[in-house]
């Protein structure tokens, strides 16, 4: 650390930023360069959560290794153990049950716009407000409890398996979540009234934090960080997986490149999500919600990759299989280190108090940046 | 042309603001809209669902027998080692050797409650119990034998 001192130019002061600080949702440590009130680089320090998840799941079968993964970005701990059940089918060549597939689109968007709500409140009460944060808890909450109800937990639910899910849906599965539905409906215009239209959060917002399209895409972000620049890289329309080819909804693409334009493709996924969760609870097909498999998994020898759309955007596994039950080699692609990256970029010649700000936008879940 | 713009912007941020502090104020006089629990008061009347994974338990009948076989399929399938099945052998009435579990040892302190035990057992002898409130003093006592004392497998099991 002294060392950093003296390289720096006269006049500059370094600061640590976390790793407990409650502004960085976690434990990550940014070492911030500032000359005066300006930013002069941004260094995010990781590793203080890391877990060696890889190493970890060499050593867990095919069944065993989808449970860590929710672990990782918790809050689309679905989507996760989702994109790892799909990438052992496609070693295995299963054919999953379509009823199987809606269920688990289903289960997605509402682990899509739970992760969203949250992001929400965290990122108002980054900003400073703090009763933004419980009116999104409330309808996370109903969230929450119909996972609580099908899978058993509310965080961590381990429900996507090889060949399907867990257990079928709970009886009360479509009811419970149609009354969402109507509940998100009449309060998401509270969040255009407490947070989108307030002049001071547009004021803090627009502006900051730019980040263009070419950059987005020279740092690899993905996701509503990537969209909000307007580039395309929705893994759902790209490279549709499941039934998503068959559905009806759109990308979201805003083209300020500012923290605006990040809240705003976030709030306007959440409709997109309801509406996908629209389309589907009416036709969920009968049938087997598991198709058949062996009882000792073993994936021929070769590499698969399988990559998702999470909610902060490409979630990527790549298993190198020597054809024993344990994978040889599992890499994570995670969508939250490559959108951290950008900070950096996007912080210099800002002010500090707009970091938190930008942070905030980039929705950064710190267990899914150290692994 | 720019008071002109400048006196409008205030205003708009003005509105801005009594509409975000009506939202504020509704939720402030309607106290039926709460929905905060405090939880450890509403003990009683807490409901959990079916399916909800609080620690792994085995079903136990009135005549105190139980449907684990000892097959170990559990352990197997446990990613974290949390259950330890010790066997011994009893003498059937014919004479023959069986083979039985003398303890069903669960880790509750390394269990994740991902459900693959339950899914992998083929006897449904053990499932998910609702408990949840599982702090204990001494680290010991997360550490259990599920078979109760004395209890033996079911007839007919197999």
């Amino acid at each position: 650390m002294v060392e950093e001192i003296g390289s720096t130019a006269a006049g500059d002061i370094i600061i640590n930023v976390g790793p407990q600080h409650p502004a960085t949702h976690g434990v990550l440590h940014l070492v911030i360069t500032i000359n005066g009130e300006t930013i002069q680089k941004v260094e995010p320090h990781l590793g203080y959560i890391h877990r060696s998840i890889e190493k970890m799941c060499e050593s867990l079968t095919y069944r065993q290794f989808i449970y860590v993964t929710s672990r990782m970005d918790y809050l689309s701990s679905h989507i996760n153990n989702h994109a790892c059940a799909l990438c052992v089918e496609k070693g295995l060549q299963i054919e999953v049950p379509s009823r199987a597939q809606v269920i688990r689109v289903l289960m997605d968007e509402l682990t899509r716009i739970a992760s969203h709500e949250l992001w929400w409140g965290a990122m108002a009460m980054d900003l400073g407000a703090f009763t933004p944060f419980f009116h999104a808890f409330r309808e996370r909450e109903a969230i929450n409890d119909i996972m609580e109800e099908t899978c058993g937990a509310r965080l961590t639910m381990n429900y996507m398996v090889p060949g399907g899910v867990m257990q079928d849906i709970h009886p009360n599965f479509q009811s419970r979540v149609k009354e969402f539905i109507a509940l998100f409906k009449s309060k998401v215009s509270e969040y255009n009234e407490l947070v989108t239209g307030n002049i001071i959060f547009q004021n803090r917002m627009k502006g900051v934090g730019n980040l263009s399209a070419a950059d987005a895409i020279s740092f690899g972000c993905t996701g509503p960080t990537a969209r909000g620049s307007g580039v395309s890289c929705d893994i759902r329309k790209l490279y549709p997986y499941e039934i998503y080819d068959t559905l009806n909804f759109e990308e979201i693409l805003e083209t300020g490149g500012d923290s605006f334009a990040r809240y705003m493709v976030r709030v306007r996924e959440m409709s997109q999500s309801i509406s996908i969760i629209e389309q589907l609870i009416d036709n969920i097909p009968e049938g087997d919600f598991q198709a058949k498999t062996k009882a000792v998994l073993k994936l021929p020898k070769g590499e698969f990759y399988q990559r998702v759309e999470t909610a902060r955007g490409e979630f990527g596994v790549y298993i190198v299989s020597e054809g024993g039950t344990t994978p040889y080699r599992i890499k994570y692609r995670s969508p939250g280190f490559s959108n951290l990256s950008a900070l950096d970029h996007m912080a210099r010649g800002s002010k500090l108090g707009d970091l938190v700000a930008m942070m905030g936008t980039l929705d950064l879940v710190i267990p899914d940046i150290d692994r | 042309m720019f008071i002109l713009k400048y006196i409008k912007e205030v205003f708009s941020g003005l509105k801005s603001l009594a509409v975000g502090l009506r939202r504020t104020l509704y939720y402030f006089s309607h106290h039926k809209e709460i929905i905060t629990q405090q939880y450890p008061d509403n003990r009683d009347t807490l409901v959990f669902p079916d399916r909800f994974k609080g620690e792994v338990v085995m079903v136990h009948d009135d005549n105190n027998e139980h449907a684990c076989t000892g097959c170990t399929a559990c352990e197997l399938a446990c990613p974290n080692a949390t259950i330890k099945i010790i066997t011994k052998f009893d003498i059937t009435p014919e004479g023959k050797k069986k083979k039985a579990i003398d303890k069903f040892v669960y880790h509750l302190e390394l269990c994740t409650m991902c459900n693959l035990c339950v899914v992998a057992c083929p006897t449904d002898a053990i499932k998910m119990a609702q408990t949840f409130e599982h702090s204990v003093f001494n680290r010991a006592e997360l550490t259990k034998v599920l078979n109760k004392p004395d209890s033996k497998i079911r007839e007919g099991v197999e």
